[in-house]
Formats: structure tokens, sequence, C-alpha cells
């Protein structure tokens, strides 16, 4: 068994009185597609944002490619990272967002160039280049100057992706990329991350679309409650679930 | 083969085919009558400015362009100036310090808004032209410690010095307020994308917050310059040659008080057209993304329209 690309252990975390994770484990193992199920409020957003520490859990740990998120161990102790350190980290981590959270007064090809520029201290033409490759490869040649807003749901999360992978990030994070997407539009994304997952891309993906879980994940993931209730592969989470509440949330959404 | 019903023609009863009749535009009498009365009120308006003679506008046009008033002119605009880029300078620090996690940080920015807000212009106008009094001597060194240079204050804080810093400290406390509420309209997840992506602190700051948050703050800025442009005429009371203290100076002397205030508003409002006309290219600027198309300048407007009289 190889080493785990993600690895959750014991992950705790609430805001205020609503205990949101109750002890989270996963591992997800280099090239792997993992999807995350589950109904809202099930914490699974608050999982993924956990794991880039855009959230600091209050009692496990997350590492990624080895590496402690958000501390540093010395001995027996755990120092607290400095913002800058963490800001870091992050660029190994891409983040996808539902609501696509592109730059509005920066260009499809702004967007995607300015994290390899200011994060990376990539050289500009280099990055522009990349970021303009990037674009081709997620079918946005020709909207390379577009700003986002004149472009439509689905393609802003292309540029979002685009801008994802834009620093050869170790794994990237999907947070429901097409829930907020209308229904025709869904299809050219989840298009787009079929696409990553065949090259070999770590990914860990929360989502309601049960048809590219079943078709691209290596691993489903169901949870409800803060707990992770059963993980496996599809053909097992999703065809001949163990659990009772798995069986109930399935029969709902399918 | 088609498929469907076959397409339905709109037919009035008498056969008469709806797409050839004449369109008769909806007619509104009270905009017209609306238009006939404004323009009547208008035109009461002009003739009673050019006929009386107690308007003086030969006078006016001789003093216009005066060189005292010329250099009153220009001193109103350093003041302005000075005011604006000092006070937003004072502003942005004092924004950015209150939006901070250092608690005290933030409370020194809550009272320094809170004073400067509270006191009158011209009240803390004369506070600095007097400063003198409070301090003789300003020395700068180490704090508590030993100083190396001594002043006093009389030829630091000279009127000039003394009305700019007055003007430019209590427009911080406006501009701070502004700024602020610039930054709170920005989206928070515009914050997490840039977190989640690893851009630098300060880089978040100067290439996604603040280009974002110039579209609140510029129409709410323009309105400051616009007002201060205006708000400069307290310094008079320091004496200094502005144009409202100008002015007034040359009409004591000649006696001729309508011509000379005409003078003044006329340059006043001068500068504010000039101004006000900046104010919509700056906004255009910072509105990149912010539509599908932008709306084409007055100029590209009246562009169009003479190619198409030509066309």
């Amino acid at each position: 068994m190889s080493a785990a690309m993600v690895e959750v252990r014991g992950v705790h975390k609430s805001f205020g009185a609503l205990h949101v994770l109750r002890g989270i484990d996963l591992r997800v193992r280099p090239g792997e597609v993992t999807v995350v199920l589950g109904p809202s409020g099930s914490g699974k957003s608050t999982l993924l944002r956990s794991i880039n520490h855009l959230e600091r859990v209050d009692r496990g740990y997350v590492t990624v490619d080895g590496q402690l998120m958000g501390y540093r161990r010395a001995g027996n102790k755990l120092h607290e990272l400095k913002e800058r350190q963490i800001l870091k980290q992050r660029t190994q981590i891409g983040f996808v967002f539902q609501n696509f959270n592109l730059f509005p007064h920066l260009t499809a090809l702004e967007n995607v160039a300015e994290a390899p520029i200011s994060a990376q201290r990539r050289p500009r033409a280099e990055a522009h280049a990349e970021a303009e490759a990037l674009l081709r490869r997620v079918g946005l040649q020709d909207k390379t100057r577009a700003y986002p807003r004149q472009l439509s749901g689905g393609q802003q999360q292309r540029v979002a992706i685009a801008r994802a992978l834009a620093l050869r990030p170790k794994v990237v994070l999907f947070d429901e990329p097409t829930s907020a997407l209308d229904p025709e539009l869904v299809g050219e994304v989840l298009d787009t991350m079929r696409d990553l997952a065949r090259n070999g891309t770590t990914m860990i993906v929360v989502t309601h679309e049960i048809g590219f879980a079943r078709e691209v994940a290596d691993t489903v993931v169901f949870m409800d409650a803060g707990r992770v209730v059963e993980q496996g592969p599809p053909s097992v989470v999703l065809d001949r679930p163990q659990h009772e509440r798995t069986r109930a949330f399935l029969s709902k959404v399918l | 083969m088609s498929v469907g019903p076959p397409p339905v023609r709109e037919e009035l009863e008498d056969g008469i085919d709806l797409e050839r009749l004449k369109v008769v535009p909806a007619r509104y009498p009270w905009r017209w009558i609306a238009t006939g009365v404004v323009a009547v009120l208008l035109a009461m308006a002009g003739h009673a400015l050019v006929t009386n003679p107690a308007w003086d506008w030969k006078v006016v046009g001789e003093y216009l362009f005066y060189e005292t008033i010329l250099r009153a002119v220009w001193l109103t605009l350093k003041l302005t100036a000075l005011g604006i880029v000092l006070g937003f300078a004072i502003g942005t620090v004092l924004a950015l310090m209150r939006l901070s996690r250092v608690p005290l940080l933030t409370s020194v920015a809550w009272t320094y808004v809170w004073i400067f807000r509270s006191v009158p212009l011209i009240l803390q106008l004369l506070f600095w032209y007097n400063l003198a009094i409070l301090y003789r001597y300003l020395s700068f060194g180490v704090p508590f410690g030993p100083s190396f240079v001594q002043v006093a204050t009389m030829d630091l804080i000279g009127p000039l010095t003394a009305a700019s810093l007055g003007l430019a400290l209590h427009q911080g406390a406006y501009a701070a307020e502004i700024v602020r509420a610039g930054v709170l309209s920005v989206d928070q997840g515009q914050l997490e994308a840039a977190a989640a992506l690893g851009v630098p602190r300060g880089r978040q700051l100067r290439r996604i917050v603040l280009p974002q948050a110039m579209r609140t703050i510029v129409p709410t800025a323009a309105n400051e310059i616009v007002g201060l442009v205006k708000g400069t005429s307290v310094v008079y009371i320091m004496a200094l040659p502005e144009l409202f203290y100008q002015v007034q100076v040359i009409y004591n002397r000649n006696g001729r008080i309508i011509a000379l205030l005409l003078v003044a508003t006329i340059w006043y409002m001068i500068i504010t057209s000039i101004l006000s006309a900046a104010q919509f290219y700056v906004e255009r600027y910072f509105a990149k993304g912010s539509a599908r198309v932008l709306p084409p300048t007055p100029l590209q407007r009246l562009r169009a329209a003479v190619a198409g009289w030509r066309g």
C-alpha cells in the first residue's frame, strides 16, 4: 500500500455549539479520486475546508503529502504556523468553490496567472503562457481576455478549475462544483473533471452527482451528521450499501 | 415532412392582415404641458440674470481672470489636493487598523474617527493655528528619551501647514469610513479564493480587495473631494488668501459685492465640473468586469451620433 497523499485523522470541528465534524478519518492515495456524498449539513464542505486549513480544526490533524497542515511539530509540541507559511502550504492544494469565486475585475487569463505570479513568484511571461495552455485544456482558448461576468456559469467554473491547476497542486478539492450551475451546463464541468481524473490528478470531490461518482470515483465516502458512515468502492457503497442511512439517502437522490 | 400545426395568421373580422396596419404611437399630453411650463420658467430665470444690471456682469468679466483671483484659485486647489491626498492616506491606514485583528489598533482607529468627526472643522483649524500656545516647541528624538531636533512650533506650523493639517486630519476620519465601507462591500468569497490560492496578504489587499472596493469608494470619495473644494473656504478664518477670502478682500475695497461673489461661484463651479468629469472616467475604469458591456462615454456617444447623421 502506497503512502497517503491526503490523510485526515480524528478531525473534530465545532462552530459555537454546533458540532459539525465528529471524528473524521480519511485516506486518499496519490492519483485517486474520492467522492464525498451526504445530506446537506453533514459536514462535507467543512471537511474540505479543513483539509486546506480554511477552517482550523479543533482536534485531530490533516497531512498532505506527509506534511502536517497548519502546524510544525517540534518534539512533543505543535507550533501553529504563521499565516504566511499556511498560505505557502495551500499552494500545494487546489480548491474549486461552489460559487466559482473568480476575481471579477480580472480577465480569465489574469485569474489563472495570478497565484503562480504572486504566490510562486514565477516569471510573468511563463505564468501567462501556462495559463493560456490551461485554458486551452479546459476548452476556453478563445475566452482568455473575457471577464468572468462575460462567461456562462459552466465556463466560469472551468476557468476556476484552470486557476486551481495553475499552482500544479498535489491534490485538488472540489466543493460542490456543479451545484450552482444550470442543469445544461453541468456536463461540461463534469467532462473537464473526468479528464483530470484520467490524467492522474488526485481529487477529493464533494458532489451530489451520483453518476459521476459511479463512473469516476475510486472511493466513495458517505457522510452524515459529522461522521463517515461508510466508505469503499462505488460498486459497494452505491450499489450494495451496508448501512440503513446510506440506503435511505441513495433512494432519495437516485 | 413537417410536424405541428400550420402557422396561424392573425386576422381581424374584416379579413385585413394585422401586420400591414399603421402603428400610431401613444400620446402623452401632460409631458408636453410640463415641458412647456419648465421652459417658460427657465426663460424667465435667464432673462432675470441677463437684464438686471445689479448682477454687474461686466465687473465679473474683469475680475474672473484677475491675477490675485487666479492665485487664490491655485491656493484653493492646493489645499484641496493636500487635504484629499493626505486625508485618504490617513483614512486608508485607519481603515486597515480598524479592520485588523489587533485590539489596540482597532480601538485607536475608532477613537480617532470619533474625535475628528465630533469636532467642527472650523474649531479644529483654530486649534492647529494656535498650536504654539499649547506647545511652544516641538522636539524629535527617542520617545521619552533625549531629543535630537527642537523647533519652535510657530516656525514649523504656519497658517498654510495648519490649514492643510486640519483639513487632512478632518478628511482622514471621513475617508477611513469610506475606505472601510468599500473593503466590507467586497464579497467574503474573494478573500477565501485568494487565501486558498496562497496569494500573500498584502497582495490580496492590493490586487484583489482594493480594486473591487474602489467601485464603492469612488462615488463617495468624489463627493468628499467636491465637498472639500468648497470646504476649503472655511480656512478664510486663518486669513489664508484662498478664493473665498480673496473675493472678500476685493469687494471690501471696491464694494462690488455681487460681482465678486459671482466670480467665486463661477470658479467653484468650474473646478467641480472638471472633477465630476474626472469622476466619470475613474468610475468607468474601476467598473471593468462589472458589466458585460460598459455603457459608452459621452464622447463615444457624440461620435456615434455624428456618424449616424452623416450616414
